[in-house]
């Protein structure tokens, strides 16, 4: 298959809604699933029948306002089905009213206006489809341009091309390390090897982050696409999907875009009726926060205890089985289809000097617009919460924004103007990990917050190495005293002390990074802490 | 593929130790697969009890205790029975933020029993999840599968005690 043949078939694909001038579409991700999306999509269904064969009914992904579904949109043929109405808070209810309208104006009382900043402020380039597409309907992938990335790469590129286009794209890793992307293929490709696996890691252990559960659940192929492309890329015939079992919906997604993309030969032998073959394969998690990190993630693979190891080696360099390996998270493979096809100049005109692209982020916690958006990088801390998420509901004040889950720290108020990138975050002693946020009002103390991310971090530690597995005990036993007021100043320099050994000493990633929260909620609000004090 | 050995024996004639033995088989029955093969356990009989890390364990011809190591180290993985529902509160950074934590305290108050653990009558397991990817409808709570959001403690035993 070349090209044209993929264009072809798009357009073939295409035609098939030709007669369609109105699309209704519901939000079937999970979060609105969760709030009643399918008894309305029924009713919806129900109500049109076969009466209106201009208007086509279909669940979609997600459209990224979590707080208001489920949601529902309406897209009228003019502007090319891109003119949206968006009804929120819709129950099976008001399908009667939906569907009446849909000749003349919307339902005011469930409209949702889209001019608002929380949809206009934002830039999809990893969710371009999402919301848009049906995710389990290969067609309506292709109908939109799907596989043209991985076919033009295979029929028009040469892997070193697609190493190239991904290095200027400038592209860092969005599972949180930010390492330069194009610098991971390019090492993984040189190797030596007959045998090579790709790795995409979407076991998402960060409390407080659903984005790649929303990509996987809005656009499985995506995902699908940009992991065929960077095994053509360094040349790896092997991959492997690494997701939770916590998120039933994603792999049922998965499951089906793999079969189906095996089925149209888009996996599988010979590719595009190249030389190129690849299968995918999907592994579950068990609950486990530490294969988040790399080996650990490989040692489940292999069937172990997901305990990590020290590197060096390194995965590219000697991975799963031994062989080398490359990972990357769901957000980084679903960015390199755009890559390839826009080019990596284009992705590099977007973001910032040194994070380029957009970042999809979680926001959550107290916050008005609960939910998923994509920014360019740089875009401030303040007009993500304020102006995006909307601000603090009920009156109160903002107090501090988490970033980064348990490996990252709080952000306070006076620090809301910073641009947010991979470095900027890192001075301020966070980081920006895979993108959830948690907002925080003044009614949050942060060493109970401290104290939380703690217990986690010494519930999840493996137990491999001592600093991580007795520091973070310690470390818990002493947050525990400060937040019933019970412990000395001495223990609160003791806490500080075992903050740089835990963090110097540990083997990993989660050891190194779990005296994070400790530390950024220390600087921010050490008054906090110095209250708790028994003796003060 | 490699030379098979002789397979245990099922260790009953339930008929969902088929679907065990048929994960295990598309794996074939390599090592690699014993997470797999504990999930497709856990899904046909809701636990892991000894006698089937036993029999996984002949299977796969692996030692007793890496199978017994791994079934613990996850904690998805439980080796005590459920009770006929399961209650999963998500104790998540914005589900705590939230106010999972009173819901938690309230349920132990209610039911009298801990996190991890099945009231007596075998009715209700309380559990929870580290997050469960629901955040926007904090604080999340997953009933026999069922992701339900924004309860607070009187609407979920409510609900609970309409389970049967």
């Amino acid at each position: 298959m070349n090209l044209d043949d993929l264009a072809d078939l798009a357009e073939q694909y295409r035609a098939i809604d030709a007669n369609v001038e109105r699309e209704v579409r519901v939000c079937m991700a999970a979060s609105c699933q969760s709030s009643g999306a399918a008894p309305v999509l029924d009713a919806l269904v129900a109500g049109l029948g076969e009466s209106q064969p201009a208007c086509k009914v279909k669940g979609v992904g997600c459209m990224g306002l979590c707080s208001a579904g489920p949601l529902v949109s309406i897209a009228h043929r003019d502007g090319s089905l891109e003119e949206s109405t968006i009804y929120r808070d819709v129950t099976a209810d008001d399908a009667a009213d939906i569907i009446a309208s849909l000749d003349g104006p919307p339902v005011e009382r469930l409209r949702c206006p889209t001019d608002q900043p929380f949809f206009a402020r934002q830039q999809k380039i990893v969710l371009e489809n999402a919301g848009i597409i049906d995710p389990d309907s290969f067609k309506g992938y292709v109908a939109v341009g799907g596989y043209s990335a991985l076919i033009r790469a295979l029929s028009e590129m040469t892997p070193a091309d697609v190493l190239r286009e991904v290095t200027d794209s400038g592209l860092r890793g969005r599972g949180g390390g930010g390492y330069p992307t194009g610098l991971k293929w390019s090492t993984v490709a040189k190797m030596p090897a007959t045998q090579k696996y790709v790795i995409c890691n979407a076991d998402e252990g960060d409390p407080g982050a659903f984005m790649d559960r929303a990509i996987l659940e809005s656009d499985p192929h995506r995902v699908i696409e940009g992991m065929a492309i960077a095994a053509y890329a360094i040349g790896a015939n092997k991959a492997y999907v690494y997701v939770r079992a916590e998120y039933p919906l994603a792999v049922e997604r998965l499951q089906t875009a793999i079969r189906k993309a095996k089925r149209s030969g888009f996996l599988g032998n010979k590719i595009g009726d190249t030389q190129f073959s690849l299968e995918v394969e999907i592994r579950l998690g068990a609950g486990a926060f530490v294969c988040g990190e790399e080996t650990a993630l490989m040692a489940s693979i292999e069937g172990l205890r997901g305990q990590p190891r020290p590197r060096p080696p390194y995965p590219a360099e000697s991975g799963l089985w031994g062989y080398p390996t490359l990972i990357n998270n769901v957000e980084t493979f679903a960015n390199i289809a755009p890559i390839v096809r826009e080019g990596g100049e284009w992705f590099a005109s977007i973001g910032t000097e040194r994070s380029k692209g957009t970042k999809v982020f979680a926001l959550a916690g107290t916050i008005t617009n609960t939910g998923l958006i994509e920014v360019p990088m740089g875009t401030s801390l303040r007009d993500i919460i304020e102006v995006i998420g909307g601000g603090i509901p009920g009156g109160k004040a903002f107090k501090a924004v988490q970033t980064g889950g348990p490996s990252g720290g709080c952000i306070p108020a006076q620090h809301l103007d910073i641009a947010v990138d991979y470095d900027s975050l890192k001075t301020l002693g966070t980081m920006m990990g895979s993108g959830g946020m948690i907002v925080m009002d003044e009614t949050s103390s942060m060493v109970d917050v401290a104290r939380y991310f703690m217990e986690f971090c010494m519930t999840e530690s493996c137990g491999k190495c001592v600093p991580c597995r007795t520091g973070t005990q310690q470390m818990h036993s002493i947050l525990d005293r400060l937040a019933k007021s019970q412990a000395s100043r001495a223990e609160l320099a003791l806490l500080e002390e075992l903050c740089e050994v835990v963090q110097a000493t540990s083997l990993c990633g989660l050891g190194q990074t779990a005296p994070n929260p400790v530390l950024s909620t220390m600087r921010y609000f050490r008054d906090e802490y110095e209250a708790k004090l028994g003796d003060a | 593929m490699s030379l098979q050995q002789a397979k245990p024996p099922l260790p009953s004639d339930d008929k969902r130790w088929k679907l065990v033995n048929a994960t295990m088989r598309r794996n074939g029955y390599a090592d690699h697969a014993l997470i797999e093969t504990l999930h497709s356990v856990q899904d046909a009989f809701g636990f892991l009890d000894e006698g089937s890390l036993r029999f996984v364990a002949a299977s796969l011809d692996l030692p007793l205790s890496k199978v017994f190591g791994v079934a613990t180290f996850y904690h998805l993985f439980t080796l005590k029975p459920k009770g006929r529902h399961a209650c999963v509160v998500c104790t998540g950074t914005a589900c705590y933020i939230k106010g999972a934590g009173g819901l938690v305290e309230r349920l132990q108050e209610r039911y009298d029993i801990n996190p991890g653990e099945t009231t007596e009558d075998d009715r209700l397991s309380l559990l929870t999840a580290r997050c469960v990817g629901a955040c926007g409808l904090a604080p999340a709570i997953v009933i026999d599968g069922d992701v339900l959001g924004k309860l607070d403690s009187e609407s979920l035993i409510a609900k609970l005690e309409e389970l049967t």
